[in-house]
């Protein structure tokens, strides 16, 4: 992968001017290579990485296991557009194994959850059957910790 | 009658160890330790933790009961890894069964290495500035350090000239350091060929101490022992220290040809015993896939390379670009400070620690040693606090 695209992935919010220092090349090099990514839909967008556990949200993530019929010319994409669509669903991927696609939703509370998969998803044609799970705790989302991390466990000067 | 109270301890002292000075790193770590919220750029290891599954093979060895003696050499499946990787990635072919011995850090293989050698009166060449603990373990090993001092201009690598200069007849190893701390210097493979043509003239032991050679930025590492005629004269050191970020392991190995690695573990097996089972089944672990552990953190620090050399240009602090290791070693003369005032300004007025280079060798006059062995955040603040000191300074 591009390292433009590492040092963005690691922290969006890194200067143009520090990532070009980083990759030895112009600010307008990176500027250029960024709006090229961007609108080439390679970065679909920066956001923060939260941990929600912190915010006393009070609000529930289930993961649900969602096995469905593959459609006559559509496949699988037709009915997993159709259910990304809806906002509740936070990310949904295509799984081999058991099931067929892998949905996060995040919802207010225990129902609206339930009543999303019994109103709207079980429903949907082409659905066979869901699976829900729900999230008690994260300890890491996209590669990062949320424990707070360790102490410097260096000595302040060695050789 | 003398009376008991009289007797100064010092004075039982052996007299080397007692004339040897403290090294200069301590006394800026005594300073630096009493002060709170620093940014260090001033540790030689790196920030990074050593691959989990490195950590996780040293617990599970301990579950086996991985906790006894191991053989003086070390144990053989790691020896017989290292054979293969030292084939590969330094270009030199050893026997695992007696060519390969396992240390605790390079440190204690370059002490081992020394006294094996050294007979007392024994010259041996080094070049600074250097690592702190050369010219103390050279004394400790009875011999008589010979510094060669490199230069700036000469992008601090090592030339036949300098060492044509500091021969004698008294000479007998030929200690290198390349990628060098402090400099970041690399010697490329037609520099070294002129190094290893005048140790094979004067007949010469060289004693290589690659511990950063997985970490150059612009160039692959080439290994003095790679070259014709030089395996048969050349003790090579390495260990996991650095490149997988293994410093509390403490874990070395040298290869050589078998008498020297047998006059070696003679000295370890009667002071040391053996290095640490567990980190050596560790340092199995390491060496399962070490281009995608290794791999990740050069790339890395070349992030860090490029951003403290351009932030150092702008801010016209000349520095020569470093080439390996993870430091950098600017220039800091034309402020007219020497090169400790230098630091303990900006250490008690900025809050950042880098270390004068008069700790690697009294030419390391003019210059600090910055690690960019921590992380993108601390580099960038250290660098706004040094803009903003040096402007102060004018």
């Amino acid at each position: 992968m591009d390292e433009l695209l590492k040092i963005l992935q690691a922290n969006a919010t890194e200067s143009r001017e520090n990532i070009a220092k980083m990759l030895n090349v112009s600010v307008a090099e990176v500027n250029r290579r960024v709006a090229d990514y961007e609108q080439r839909g390679v970065i679909r967008g920066y956001q923060a990485i939260l941990n929600e556990d912190e915010l006393d949200l009070d609000t529930v993530t289930a993961v649900i296991e969602v096995k469905v019929t593959p459609q006559r010319e559509g496949g699988f994409n037709t009915i997993a557009q159709r259910i990304s669509r809806f906002p509740e669903v936070r990310s949904a991927y295509l799984m081999s194994g058991t099931y067929d696609l892998l949905l996060f939703i995040d919802g207010r509370n225990l129902r609206e959850v339930a009543a999303f998969v019994s109103e709207r998803l079980s429903p949907l044609e082409g659905v066979l059957s869901t699976s829900t799970h729900f999230m008690l705790k994260t300890y890491k989302r996209l590669g990062v910790l949320m424990e707070s991390t360790h102490a410097e466990e260096r000595l302040s000067v060695a050789p | 009658m003398q009376k008991k109270d009289s007797v100064s301890p010092r004075n039982r002292i052996n007299a080397t160890v007692r004339d040897i000075p403290r090294s200069g790193i301590r006394d800026f770590f005594d300073i630096v330790s009493t002060m709170k919220d620093i940014i260090s750029l001033g540790i030689g290891e790196p920030d990074f933790d050593t691959p989990w599954h490195v950590r996780e093979s040293t617990v599970f060895a301990l579950e086996r009961g991985v906790t006894h003696y191991t053989s003086n050499f070390g144990y053989l499946e790691l020896r017989k890894a290292l054979a293969g990787y030292v084939a590969k990635k330094f270009g030199a072919e050893y026997n695992p069964e007696n060519e390969i011995l396992i240390t605790v850090g390079v440190s204690e293989a370059l002490d081992l290495a020394l006294r094996a050698l050294v007979t007392p009166g024994d010259e041996v060449l080094y070049h600074e500035p250097c690592y702190v603990s050369y010219r103390a373990t050279i004394l400790f090993a009875h011999g008589v350090p010979v510094a060669v001092e490199t230069k700036v201009e000469n992008g601090f690598r090592l030339t036949r000239a300098m060492l044509e200069a500091k021969v004698t007849p008294k000479t007998k190893v030929l200690m290198l350091n390349f990628p060098n701390n402090p400099t970041g210097a690399v010697m490329a493979r037609q520099d070294l060929e002129d190094i290893a043509a005048f140790a094979r003239e004067h007949d010469l032991i060289v004693v290589t101490d690659e511990i950063y050679g997985e970490l150059t930025y612009d160039a692959p590492h080439t290994s003095i022992v790679s070259l014709p005629g030089m395996r048969e004269r050349t003790i090579f050191l390495h260990g996991f220290s650095k490149a997988w970020a293994m410093t509390g392991y403490r874990l070395g190995y040298a290869c050589g040809p078998e008498e020297l690695i047998e006059a070696m573990m003679k000295i370890h097996q009667y002071t040391m015993l053996c290095a640490s089972s567990m980190g050596q089944k560790a340092a199995i672990e390491a060496l399962a896939r070490p281009d995608t552990d290794v791999g990740e953190m050069v790339n890395e620090y070349r992030r860090r390379r490029n951003f403290i050399a351009a932030a150092l240009a702008e801010m016209g602090i000349e520095c020569h670009r470093p080439l390996g290791a993870f430091y950098a070693f600017p220039s800091v003369a034309k402020f007219g400070l020497k090169s400790k005032e230098f630091a303990l300004k900006f250490l008690h007025e900025e809050k950042v620690a880098a270390v004068p280079g008069t700790a690697f060798g009294e030419c390391g006059e003019g210059f600090i040693r910055c690690a960019y062995a921590t992380n993108m955040e601390n580099l960038k603040e250290a660098m706004v606090r040094l803009k903003r000191f040096v402007g102060k300074l004018g």
